[in-house]
């Protein structure tokens, strides 16, 4: 008796391969739709691109985003370096001292709720506690509202990494005399640097490309603002979102917003794959 | 591990040094101290929710109060007239994320089981890596896209259904490409916690792929794929750039699936800045229910999360 012709063998044999092909089918329609966003993406930004787009400042004709790339820059790096400081704290706290009690769960869930709550409503937060109160716009409320976005990031892989580290480690530096905090900051520190830093860094990518918390706190300009951070800040996201919609009569304007599209796309995925590098090294 | 407690009362320090102990008493003092500044940072985490639910709550409240329930009834949203219903809103993101999470989940779980169960190993870590990365692309990028190419394109391949491109189901369908590469990738860490030894006995009995996939692999990661389906439609519901662009921007409830429509980010997004007084507080109010929405759905996620660790989350 051959069973590979049986009708049941058959059967499922067929239902095998309309599945498979279905599946291979599924990822050819993913891979085309997100190719076809980078090639527009590509082929639409790469003919705005030139030297002078990153020294001029936004005009409404002509003119180029170096105002609003040095903002973007300005206030990513500071959210960052704020939210590294939180989230580290705040991550290591819950790897080291959080194992006992409900609040370290507690904490630990707000966090992970933080971490995907929609960044429009952590705009308006800011709105309303910072921009209010100091009656004006300003490139503070924008580092700010970016700042409540990075540091559930970096808590959240401050505390997987340092987790990481076997307690024989710490075990081992206890015996020898160590006191906690020289555990923490010598040992387990030093174990877990390269995937803090991959955090950070997904984190610092993550940010940059954040437009909706910014609409209601740094707001735009058209102006060179290197570091007065008490007014309002041009920047990449919110000159691209300008330029596509208010001003998307003006087709230079909308090219100009291709291209900061790019570099805005092109700077995110070289610190993902600078981050995958850095994570690499680790193991 | 070391108590500073025991230190702090020199016990079993009898016989050192004044200068020894002293050093020891002021490192288990530093021990202390350490520990409550990381502490504090944790607690402000507990804190920033407090004050984002009453901040919206205080800011919101001129609206709420002088609309009442009105404000969720009411199906339309004319500012000049001052009239406010977040019925039009609601409708556009629930019907959105819908139309997103339909579309979305067969590709995404397709992709995955694809990458996990029959990609030749050469292009498995490329394309895994490749979803990744793509996760990240800033979701103005996908409302660009959608605005400049997909809604042209709709308009002319289907001009009895979408007469302007634009619409709720356009926005859906960004929604969608949006949350893909997500999914994916949380699926594909759920599926890949499943033992390799599972799978081979499934295979030993003789199942084809998919009996593996669906009798072995899906049953026994339920949960997290649910989970991760969940965090995307989150995602999908907060979403505000790849939204406005394409959603047409009507103020006025239309409970067709192509029609123009609003969502309540864009809403917001689009009108905040030249709002003032009782609008603004309106606006506000729809951040509140937006984000009592997205909680609840965040919530249900990471419990259904709660076993399998997805970094991407």
């Amino acid at each position: 008796m051959q069973t590979h012709t049986t009708p049941l063998y058959r059967r499922r044999k067929l239902l095998n391969r309309l599945v498979m092909a279905a599946c291979i089918g599924a990822t050819l329609i993913g891979f085309v739709f997100l190719f076809a966003i980078l090639l527009t993406l590509v082929t639409k930004g790469l003919s705005a691109i030139s030297p002078s787009i990153f020294i001029e400042r936004t005009r409404m004709n002509g003119g180029g985003l170096g105002n609003a790339i040095w903002g973007t820059f300005l206030m990513t790096s500071l959210a960052t370096i704020l939210g590294t400081v939180i989230g580290v704290a705040a991550g290591t706290w819950l790897a080291e001292y959080g194992n006992k009690g409900v609040l370290p769960k507690v904490i630990r869930f707000i966090n992970d709720i933080l971490l995907s709550a929609p960044s429009i409503i952590i705009g308006l937060f800011i709105y309303a506690v910072v921009v209010v109160p100091m009656g004006s716009f300003s490139a503070w409320a924008g580092v700010l509202s970016l700042t409540v976005i990075i540091v559930p990031v970096v808590i959240r892989s401050t505390e997987d990494m340092l987790r990481l580290i076997p307690n024989s480690l710490r075990e081992a530096a206890a015996a020898l005399g160590a006191h906690r905090w020289w555990i923490i900051v010598r040992v387990c520190y030093s174990g877990a640097r390269a995937g803090i830093l991959t955090g950070i860094l997904l984190g610092f990518a993550r940010i940059s490309g954040e437009t909706a918390p910014l609409l209601f706190t740094s707001l735009n300009s058209n102006q060179w603002n290197f570091f007065n951070l008490d007014n309002e800040m041009a920047n990449l996201p919110m000159t691209i979102y300008q330029n596509m919609t208010i001003n998307a009569f003006i087709p230079d304007l909308v090219s100009l917003a291709w291209g900061g599209a790019l570099i805005l796309t092109a700077a995110i995925l070289i610190l993902n794959i600078a981050a995958r590098y850095f994570s690499r090294q680790r193991t | 591990m070391a108590t500073p407690q025991a230190i702090q009362t020199g016990g079993g320090l009898g016989g050192l040094s004044e200068a020894t102990r002293r050093r020891l008493q002021r490192k288990a003092r530093i021990d202390v101290w350490f520990e409550r500044t990381l502490f504090a940072f944790a607690f402000a985490v507990l804190l920033l929710l407090g004050a984002i639910i009453a901040s919206l709550i205080a800011s919101s409240w001129p609206a709420l109060e002088r609309y009442g329930l009105e404000f969720f009834t009411e199906n339309r949203w004319a500012a000049n007239v001052e009239v406010f219903g977040a019925l039009p809103a609601i409708y556009g993101t629930l019907l959105t994320s819908l139309i997103a999470i339909v579309i979305a989940v067969p590709i995404s779980f397709g992709i995955a089981i694809f990458l996990t169960e029959r990609c030749p190993n050469v292009l498995r870590q490329p394309l895994s890596t490749l979803i990744e990365l793509l996760a990240g692309i800033p979701s103005i990028i996908y409302g660009m896209w959608g605005m400049e190419v997909l809604a042209p394109l709709l308009r002319t391949w289907f001009p009895s259904v979408f007469p302007a491109g634009t619409g709720l189901a356009t926005a859906g369908i960004i929604l969608a490409v949006m949350i893909i590469p997500f999914i994916t990738a949380v699926s594909r860490d759920v599926i890949n916690t499943v033992p390799a030894v599972m799978r081979e006995s499934a295979y030993g009995l003789g199942c084809t792929t998919w009996e593996v996939a669906r009798r072995v692999i899906l049953p026994s990661v339920k949960g997290g794929l649910v989970g991760g389906v969940v965090l995307g439609l989150g995602r999908a519901l907060g979403e505000t750039m790849a939204v406005t662009f394409v959603i047409g921007n009507n103020l006025f409830l239309n409970t067709t699936l192509t029609g123009q429509g609003t969502s309540i980010a864009a809403l917001i997004a689009n009108q905040f800045s030249e709002s003032d007084g009782t609008q603004r507080s309106a606006l506000l109010a729809l951040g509140l229910i937006l984000f009592l929405i997205t909680f609840a759905v965040l919530a249900f996620a990471r419990y259904l999360l709660r076993n399998s660790t997805g970094r991407h989350a």
